[in-house]
């Protein structure tokens, strides 16, 4: 099964869509019709991967982790987008982004941010391309992300704290969301994941395949062949989706790991919020309910529709791992090989290190981004 | 065929009457009902009642504040409906809340729910035309009309279709942007609900924006009427009671009747 083109009203068999007002359709509209003539112009093309070349520092190694795969017993390879510039793949997505906005002769960027990581790479991008910016974050998110806040005034943007619902990622796409309504004509919304109403999902994979392309291309060079495994976390999914792109149509087993707090698969209730139908956490009626994760950026109640898709249909399973694996995982990666992980990341490395089956197995990890912005956090956990 | 909210609204606009329809946060406070029945009694055309949703990307934060509120105390789809079912208005009730409410029960279930309470209208303002066809056969076939919101950024092309699938009225919606009080009426207001009305014969209300008397009469200039939430939302949540709601649907009546 190929991850390619959703169907012409941006479905993935029967998650995705368009469940917007109807202020932002025409939005919606615009924006795929832009995307799709740029996705196949030269120049647009030459542009976005010169950027994220000689700007974001691409392409991004991978590293075999011989400690680490010693002490587990599988052989463990990681995809560093933790080196690009901002610190995590989410510069990817945003340059590409920023990019089309521009050719759009948009003037604004406006995005939600979890961790943070999000809207820094939002906010370099406003930079870059001198357009104005404004990031809501949650109020929780806020505190415990303060590092990432004062990048992001410090490069320029405005951040906004929200203080409704669980102060967290969904809240912050809520109102990023009641914004995009009210400023459409000239803003751009930058959103951060493969979520939200159609052409997002796919776009934003799109932006993220160099992930996979580079990934299977350096496979081949190191292992000769494709790992067994590809491992990624999951919030909305972007990364995941970024690297599984590449390996969709071969021998690997995909998986993606969600936060036991944010577990929108493993509940299995598909809904429609953000634009979109997926699996969502939801109680019996249909209110959201809100996630509680030790990351920040996996604080989400929803996923991604071509997740839930790849869901559905089996070519990708969905597992989940509880705070406190993380928290070990992200001291194990940092002591075994020398690498702070983003806690999203480290539920990735928590999966593999508790796996029993992957024993004397190849699995390749997207280490989507550097525990910089956790550090603080996990002083305060660690003591 | 048009059902009874059409038919009600078109009656009263064909007598030369402009419609005013209120939306009051159903679930809020322990007086919401009665402040819907003072609300028909002072003179409103029809009324739109609110069932709070979890993350209500279309309203500002007066609607967010009475849906917080209102969840709070327990308010549950049900908990409205039933009450709802024995409040005996006198006037057509249309319900307004968010489209994962009608997803999750399925389409038919929450289509009945609705009709057993009464109700014979539905707004979902993040359920737009173009998603809108399973959700339009299940209402429609339960007896419930889907009023469909028209915007500003509706492009020509779809407008046309998108009235022909309203029922009920078609909502014009005011603005670029969400629910709240703004200080003049959007120039975008009456331009939305003439182009609405190039193309359709059926009331066009327009809602979102419409925040005080003077307004509202503005907006009946082009319109067949308005939909007021937050202005009405805001007096409830001060806790103005029925008699509080009355005086302000009154207020709305005369002034678009002074016209």
């Amino acid at each position: 099964m190929s991850m390619t083109e959703p169907t012409p009203d941006g479905r993935f068999g029967e998650f995705g869509g368009r469940y917007v007002p109807e202020s932002l359709v025409a939005a919606c509209e615009e924006l795929e019709a832009a995307f799709r003539e740029a996705w196949v112009d030269p120049e647009f093309l030459e542009e976005f991967h010169h950027t994220l070349k000689h700007y974001a520092g691409r392409p991004s190694p991978v590293t075999e982790c011989k400690q680490l795969s010693k002490e587990i017993g599988v052989t463990v390879l990681l995809k560093r987008e933790d080196l690009n510039h901002t610190g995590s793949h989410k510069i990817n997505n945003v340059i590409g982004q920023a990019l089309l906005a521009k050719r759009m002769g948009k003037t604004r960027l406006v995005a939600e941010t979890g961790a943070g990581q999000h809207g820094v790479a939002t906010a370099t991008a406003a930079a870059l391309l001198g357009m104005d910016c404004i990031v809501y974050m949650g109020a929780v998110d806020v505190a415990r992300q303060e590092l990432n806040v004062f990048r992001m005034k410090l490069l320029g943007s405005e951040v906004v704290s929200v203080e409704s619902g669980s102060k967290t990622l969904k809240d912050a796409v809520n109102d990023a969301m009641r914004h995009w309504v009210a400023t459409v004509e000239d803003t751009h919304y930058c959103l951060g994941s493969v979520m939200g109403p159609h052409p997002y999902p796919w776009m934003v994979r799109e932006f993220h395949r160099v992930i996979g392309n580079e990934a299977y291309e350096q496979c081949m060079e190191l292992l000769g062949d494709v790992p067994d495994v590809i491992a990624a976390c999951v919030g909305g999914g972007s990364n995941a989706a970024g690297i599984f792109s590449g390996f969709a149509d071969t021998r690997s087993e995909l998986v993606g790991i969600e936060p036991a707090g944010g577990a929108a698969v493993a509940r299995g209730i598909p809904g429609v919020v953000h634009g979109m139908a997926s699996y969502l956490m939801q109680d019996e009626v249909g209110q959201v309910m809100e996630a509680e994760s030790i990351s920040a950026g996996l604080d989400y109640p929803g996923i991604g529709p071509e997740h839930a898709h790849l869901h559905a249909t089996g070519r990708a399973t969905y597992e989940n791992v509880t705070d406190d694996e993380v928290v070990a995982a992200f001291q194990l990666l940092s002591r075994s090989e020398g690498i702070i992980p983003a806690l999203e990341s480290a539920h990735a490395i928590a999966w593999i290190a508790r796996e029993k089956r992957l024993q004397g197995k190849t699995v390749l990890v997207n280490l989507s981004g550097r525990g910089d912005k956790d550090v603080a956090q996990m002083m305060d956990i660690l003591g | 065929m048009t059902g009874p909210f059409e038919t009600a609204l078109r009656a009263s606009r064909d007598d030369g009457r402009k419609l005013f329809v209120p939306y009051l946060t159903g679930g809020l406070g322990d007086d919401w009902a009665d402040c819907i029945r003072a609300a028909a009694d002072a003179g409103a055309d029809a009324i739109e009642i609110g069932i709070p949703f979890s993350d209500p990307v279309m309203d500002g934060p007066v609607i967010q504040e009475a849906s917080v509120r209102a969840l709070e105390s327990g308010a549950t789809p049900q908990s409205i409906l039933d009450e709802v079912a024995n409040l005996d208005a006198g006037v057509p009730l249309a319900v307004m809340t968010y489209y994962n409410l009608a997803f999750r029960s399925g389409h038919p279930r929450f289509a009945a729910t609705l009709a057993r309470a009464g109700v014979t209208g539905c707004i979902l303002p993040d359920l737009p035309f173009i998603e809108s066809d399973p959700w339009r056969d299940a209402a429609r076939e339960a007896g419930v009309e889907p009023i469909l919101l028209a915007a500003p950024t509706t492009p020509d092309h779809r407008l046309a279709d998108l009235c022909a699938a309203s029922e009920g009225f078609v909502y014009a919606v005011g603005l670029l942007g969400v629910t709240g009080e703004r200080d003049a009426l959007a120039a975008s207001a009456t331009v939305i609900a003439g182009r609405c009305k190039q193309v359709t014969d059926k009331p066009v209300l327009i809602g979102v924006g419409v925040s005080n008397p003077e307004q509202a009469r503005e907006a009946c200039e082009v319109a067949d009427g308005v939909v007021v939430g937050t202005a009405i939302v805001r007096r409830m949540l001060d806790g103005a009671g029925p008699d509080g709601i009355a005086e302000m649907v009154g207020e709305f009546r005369s002034a678009i009747d002074a016209g």
